[in-house]
């Protein structure tokens, strides 16, 4: 099977965002880097598919700035065979990113079998890419899935949606299929495995390789500000066993006289 | 003047809360409606209260149950053959996964989760949280017509005062085109506790509930108080607490009137996630937690002493 992924680089999830000086997006020189936290969780998939289907590659796709590759090199220790990466600004939209996978993909010459992606970036939060990817490839999809069964070319995925309800699909490769947390617990880079990675293939292609241009762009953002700050509440210390009584009695009654939420 | 489509979701045959929501901000946009299926007249007349000039019921064969393909091949057949300059609709889990692809069959841009809008003119302007809500950014659309917009469920409140439209009702004959993916089966949630996104009061517990087992003091102060039990990323990856209760950047994205979080010392990841609750309450041992900088209330104590207390002096309270 000719499996892809696609990946997401993005600053990691305990940074402190800022926007920069025009408004125009987040400060960017600082941040450390990590891969989308549930890309790990397609990459662990793909992986496990490729285990399970002998012959096949694992070849992880990026979009993206080009400062740092942390997210490919990866994807790659962790047992993706190669990389293909296209050089973007970072807060490219959700239109643009899926055009330019599919573009990246088909410059492969291989025809997809499995298109596995995050359901979801942790930078922009839009939970659009795999969904667009999919119309552009006209190929059947299912988002946040939690479970992934395979016999033969038909699979069976649980998609889950409020209240922790399962939608359970089946539906035949090739298609896309977007993970969310819960699938499978995505393997450590092995030290081997980052040594290797070194060495392993990364195309590097521009967006206008891939066909995509600034026309593309559908999503404008501006005005990036950082929400209003709560003013500081009220503490109470309740360590001694004696006033613990109290600091609960205390507590409850403000919710219901001050707060108004109870 | 624009002409909104608003895409409402039906649950139980009633149009989903976040619909009126919608159409609260539509006031001087013409504002029509589409639900996929029936709609009773009750409903139809709710819809008209909060402004629709038209209620749409789209109706063809395969449209019983959401699929993926056959909801956006029927609602890009039906806005196909109007003159739509934007289609709306919650950002739900069905709207979340629908949207895009629908969008994307017009190669048109869809702003996803918006918190607010406002139209200038015939022209949106939307707002939207980015990075799980460490940043809020102004969002605009661009491109092919129609533009799409998500809205997040409770983020624009019910209108104050409602402008009526004429709710002219009507069925509209609509094609599910190939269906390659299909819902076999729906397996229910074991718990009955509302969803954490539409949950009115949480309870978190975080890594010093030590372990599984211990979730059920929380699952019992839940009860007494009609919350939702959630949980920090560090209980879940420990294995105390299941994926789909996870509050933060990598879990849900949470807005309760209560907060209450047991035992978490508020990692930024956890503190984005759950910063705009209304009111967040915080038991800790450790005073320096960085959970309570975001607290309106901090006990500073032991969550396995104070839960237990708390829990009666909830029932006291809400027995008054």
């Amino acid at each position: 099977m000719n499996i892809f992924v696609c990946v997401k680089q993005v600053p990691d999830t305990e940074t402190k965002v800022k926007p920069n000086g025009d408004g125009t997006f987040i400060e960017t020189t600082a941040i450390k880097w990590i891969m989308n936290p549930y890309d790990e969780f397609a990459v662990e998939q793909a992986l496990q598919v490729k285990a399970a289907n002998a012959g096949s590659t694992v070849t992880v796709v990026r979009v993206g700035g080009v400062k740092d590759t942390e997210a490919l090199r990866t994807a790659m220790a962790m047992g993706a065979d190669d990389a293909v990466l296209v050089e973007a600004e970072d807060n490219l939209d959700s239109y643009s990113i899926a055009k330019a996978l599919k573009g990246a993909i088909d410059k492969t010459g291989k025809s997809a079998d499995l298109v596995l992606c995050g359901k979801q970036g942790i930078d922009d939060d839009c939970l659009q890419v795999p969904q667009v990817l999919a119309t552009m490839m006209n190929l059947p999809s299912v988002s946040v899935i939690v479970g992934f069964e395979q016999n033969g070319e038909t699979v069976t995925v649980k998609r889950e949606v409020e209240g922790g309800a399962l939608e359970v699909y089946e539906l035949n490769t090739p298609c896309i299929l977007a993970t969310n947390k819960g699938i499978n617990t995505p393997r450590y880079a092995s030290l081997p495995g980052i040594m290797k990675a070194k060495k392993k293939p990364m195309e590097k292609l521009s967006l206008a390789d891939v066909g995509v241009s600034a026309d593309d762009r559908r999503v404008v953002y501006s005005d990036f500000t950082l929400p209003p700050e709560k003013p500081a509440g009220k503490k109470f210390d309740a360590m001694d066993e004696a006033k613990q009584e109290e600091v609960v009695r205390e507590v409850v009654g403000l919710l219901r006289t001050e707060a108004k939420v109870i | 003047m624009a002409n909104v489509l608003v895409f409402s979701e039906t649950n139980k045959g009633n149009v989903k809360p976040v619909t009126l929501e919608i159409l609260g901000k539509l006031a001087g946009q013409n504002a029509e409606v589409a639900v996929v299926g029936d709609l009773g007249d009750d409903q139809v007349k709710v819809l008209a209260e909060y402004g629709a000039s038209k209620v749409h019921k789209l109706k063809g064969d395969n449209l019983d149950k959401y699929s993926p393909e056959g909801y956006s091949n029927a609602l890009h057949d039906f806005i196909s053959k109007g003159s739509y300059d934007y289609v709306l609709a919650g950002a739900t889990a069905l709207g979340k996964d629908m949207l895009p692809r629908l969008a994307t069959k017009f190669e048109a841009g869809l702003a996803s989760d918006c918190t607010n809008f406002i139209f200038d003119g015939d022209q949106f302007n939307g707002t939207r949280p980015l990075f799980a809500g460490k940043c809020l950014a102004k969002v605009n659309l661009q491109g092919p017509k129609p533009h799409f917009v998500t809205v997040r469920p409770n983020a624009l409140g019910m209108p104050e005062t409602k402008t009526a439209g004429a709710g002219e009702a009507s069925d509209a004959t609509v094609t599910a085109g190939e269906i390659r993916a299909t819902i076999k089966e729906i397996i229910a949630s074991a718990s009955e506790q509302v969803d954490l996104t539409e949950a009115n009061i949480i309870v978190s517990g975080g890594r010093a509930m030590k372990n599984s087992d211990n979730f059920s003091i929380l699952r019992d102060f839940a009860e007494v108080i009609g919350a939702t039990v959630g949980a920090s990323r560090a209980a879940v990856d420990s294995g105390y607490a299941a994926p789909d209760m996870q509050v933060g950047q990598t879990g849900k994205t949470v807005s309760p009137s209560l907060y209450i979080a047991c035992g978490i010392s508020g990692a930024i990841q956890h503190l984005a996630g759950m910063r705009t609750s209304k009111v967040i309450v915080a038991i800790n041992t450790d005073p320096d937690a960085p959970i309570f900088t975001k607290a309106d209330y901090g006990i500073v104590g032991d969550l396995f002493k104070i839960v237990p207390i708390m829990k009666e002096e909830f029932k006291k309270v809400l027995d008054q």
